[in-house]
């Protein structure tokens, strides 16, 4: 099934200041994706697009992690599945959780280490855990399709590992951007190099040399 | 060029001082009193000698006062929350900017001649104009709070589901400020409807004060004054709805259905120009009487009331910009050390929680009838708001080591050049309240439009008060415009989350 389809498109600021252009390419459910390149090279922009662009049950991990500061964990974890529920029965859990949905929320949570956080303010958090709360709202929404934007940069490598596994069980679709190469190449089975607001290539990570990867990255 | 050139923030300031000082020659500021003096000095040793009276009477228009208030700002706040979601609609813009522009003693005039001097006149004299407040706050919080949870929320959630999870826990901590500090106002509003015949406190003030007993009335503004500063402490979320139920349950609400005929003689009869009301007349003649009835109103009353609420208006805000530059000082870390702060902050506490009616109604007393009250009052109360926001807003600053320490210089070389573009953004703000103030104190004796509205009303004229009241509003609505207007020329705003 085709998730995305883009056809010489242009994203960005006004038609006039396109972030990314020049772009050709289809994502078809099933795969997992990489998007690789410098920051500033257009990653962000065009995943915030494709989230918005993808017609599937779709879940979003944006890089700013999307916390409701003045929420419980519990009920920034519950957010992902609003669109499950009626608006009373939301508005019941805002108030006061149901305990089934406490036993739910809580298991996603045992993934993650962060069980015993499940009524704590976001804002109470490290920055490895609040991550993780993003984490879980996506894997508790259990989306066809996952846009994460550098999921793990605040995770030390046990905890980045065990999380790439989960979200890419959880999703059928992956498309995620990556700043460890090495991370990139070992989950996904296509990469997508940006640069500059182009796609640079976008290959299978074994046709790709380490030449083909310095070229992204010119100044380092 | 020798020397340099005022920013514009100083050019709207000098303006202001230079149009208050061409206006002095043609405003009436004499104080009329023989021996005003005398007076003062018995109020004075009244007010050190604080009596109560009677206890029953004291608690029932206590309860009067509190449950009005937050009756009328619960109902305000709900309306004005819905409202404040529709707050695109130009429609909903320009109906609130209509509603909040009458002044809550107008409206109270209003109801009067619905329900009364019944509890529903007060709650809907505090709801309708707070409500349309509420709408307009609501909104602009809304649009300066960002909310990043709004990004991530499933899209095909319903959008009340997305405005519970993703919005509100964003936006409410900023409501809850913004709606305590207007139950605050409630509480003045609540107090002053006293005037115009509910049981208030303000009632008892009132007869206190005419009858000299300076000594409940000086009980009874600590008692205000102590209802006012504990506003936080006894309006928790539990007890707010407890509140509201009293209030629905005690308070003595009267029988309404007997009532709709005043409603509807007052919108098929009462309203409708005079000259119009006699059906035996040709069309030609009553349109010959109408132009003659409203170039009669337009003469004595409209021009000449419209004219002096500007004049106390321009005065009043000349001197509120005065005395909040005097007074901000006071209450600034930078400025001045903390056992004078104390002070400043208890004397501006005080001068803030007494309404603006109230200091006219004390100083008129004293002086006599004429605009100097009124343009003190408005000064007095509106320059200790100021003074306390800016002063607050100057403990932001930080001074570099080697600022001057001399505190003059200070003042002027430091902390002043950069509180003064805030100050003069409160300064614009409150001048819409201060005109709705001002037509206001007409019900006082002073010339201004409210003297005549009153006038109509206690003549059971509505056709005239009515029209004078959209004057009124109208004269609001403009100063609001150019209030805009002027703050964007000198590029002057106020920072977030401070309620003006």
């Amino acid at each position: 099934m085709l998730i995305a389809r883009f056809q010489d498109g242009a994203i960005g600021y006004g038609t006039n200041h396109p972030v990314l252009s020049g772009l050709n390419l289809e994502i078809r459910s099933g795969e997992k994706i990489a998007i690789i390149g410098e920051s500033g090279a257009g990653k962000s922009t065009f995943l915030h697009h494709l989230y918005k662009k993808s017609a599937s049950r779709a879940a979003l991990i944006p890089q700013t992690l999307g916390l409701a500061d003045n929420l419980s964990v519990f009920h920034n974890i519950y957010m992902g599945r609003l669109d499950d529920h009626s608006f009373l029965s939301n508005l019941r859990n805002l108030i006061s959780p149901a305990k089934r949905r406490v036993s739910e929320i809580r298991s996603t949570l045992e993934h993650l280490e962060l069980e015993d956080k499940t009524f704590a303010r976001p804002t109470r958090l490290s920055g490895g855990q609040r991550q993780r709360v993003a984490i879980g709202r996506a894997l508790y929404r259990g989306a066809d399709v996952l846009v994460a934007d550098e999921p793990c940069s605040a995770l030390d490598d046990r905890q980045s590992a065990r999380v790439m596994t989960l979200l890419t069980s959880s999703s059928d679709t992956c498309i995620m951007a990556l700043h460890d190469v090495s991370a990139a190449r070992h989950f996904a089975d296509r990469v997508i190099g940006l640069k500059d607001g182009k796609v640079h290539f976008d290959a299978p990570p074994g046709d790709l040399s380490d030449r083909d990867i310095q070229a992204l990255y010119p100044n380092a | 060029m020798t020397h340099p050139q005022p920013s514009r923030p100083t050019l709207v300031g000098l303006g202001v001082l230079a149009l208050a000082i061409a206006l002095v020659p043609f405003s009436d500021l004499e104080v009329i009193a023989t021996d005003p003096w005398a007076e003062i000095r018995r109020f004075g040793a009244g007010f050190l000698a604080p009596g109560f009276p009677d206890a029953a009477e004291l608690a029932a228009s206590l309860a009067y006062t509190i449950g009005i208030a937050i009756l009328g700002v619960v109902a305000a706040g709900l309306v004005g929350f819905l409202l404040s979601t529709l707050f695109r609609s130009r429609f909903i813009r320009v109906m609130c900017s209509v509603l909040r522009s009458v002044h809550e003693l107008f409206w109270a005039l209003i109801f009067l001649q619905f329900f009364g001097p019944s509890p529903m006149t007060g709650l809907l004299a505090i709801a309708v104009p707070y409500a349309a407040i509420f709408a307009k706050v609501y909104a602009e919080i809304a649009e300066e709070t960002p909310s990043p949870s709004a990004q991530v929320i499933p899209r095909k959630s319903r959008w009340a589901s997305g405005y519970l999870y993703a919005r509100l826990p964003d936006l409410w901590p900023h409501f809850k400020i913004y709606s305590l500090y207007r139950l605050e106002c409630g509480l003045r509003s609540s107090a002053i409807l006293g005037f115009v015949g509910l049981p208030t406190l303000g009632y008892h003030l009132e007869s206190a004060f005419l009858e000299g007993r300076y000594s409940e009335v000086s009980g009874l503004l600590i008692l205000f004054y102590l209802l006012i500063a504990t506003v936080r402490y006894w309006a928790r979320p539990i007890t707010i709805p407890l509140l509201c139920l009293a209030g629905l349950a005690l308070l003595p609400w009267g029988n309404y259905a007997l009532e709709v005929t005043n409603v509807v003689r007052f919108f098929t009869e009462d309203i409708v120009p005079a000259p119009l009301r006699d059906s035996g007349q040709t069309l030609p003649e009553a349109m010959g009487a109408l132009w003659f009835w409203l170039g009669d109103l337009w003469t004595y009353q409209v021009v000449p009331g419209a004219l002096s609420t500007i004049l106390v208006t321009m005065l009043a805000l000349a001197l509120t910009g005065a005395l909040a530059l005097v007074l901000f000082p006071a209450v600034s870390p930078l400025l001045t050390a903390k056992p004078g702060r104390f002070a400043g902050n208890a004397g501006l506490v005080i001068l803030r929680s007494t309404p603006e009616y109230l200091l006219a109604f004390m100083l008129l007393q004293f002086w006599g009838p004429s605009m100097l009250p009124a343009v003190v009052a408005l000064a007095l109360h509106n320059g200790a708001i100021i003074g306390h926001l800016v002063g607050r807003h100057t403990e932001q600053f930080s001074l570099r080591l080697d600022a001057p320490r001399r505190r003059l210089d200070k003042y002027f070389y430091e902390v002043l050049p950069r509180a003064y573009p805030q100050l003069l953004a409160y300064l614009f703000y409150r001048w819409e309240v201060i005109m709705r103030e001002t037509a206001v104190f007409g019900m006082l004796g002073v010339a201004t439009l409210g003297f005549f509205i009153d006038s109509a009303f206690s003549e059971l004229r509505m056709d005239r008060a009515i029209l004078l009241i959209a004057v009124t509003a109208a004269l609001n609505i403009g100063v609001d415009i150019l209030s805009r207007r002027i703050r964007r020329y000198a590029r002057v705003s106020i920072t977030a989350d401070t309620p003006a």
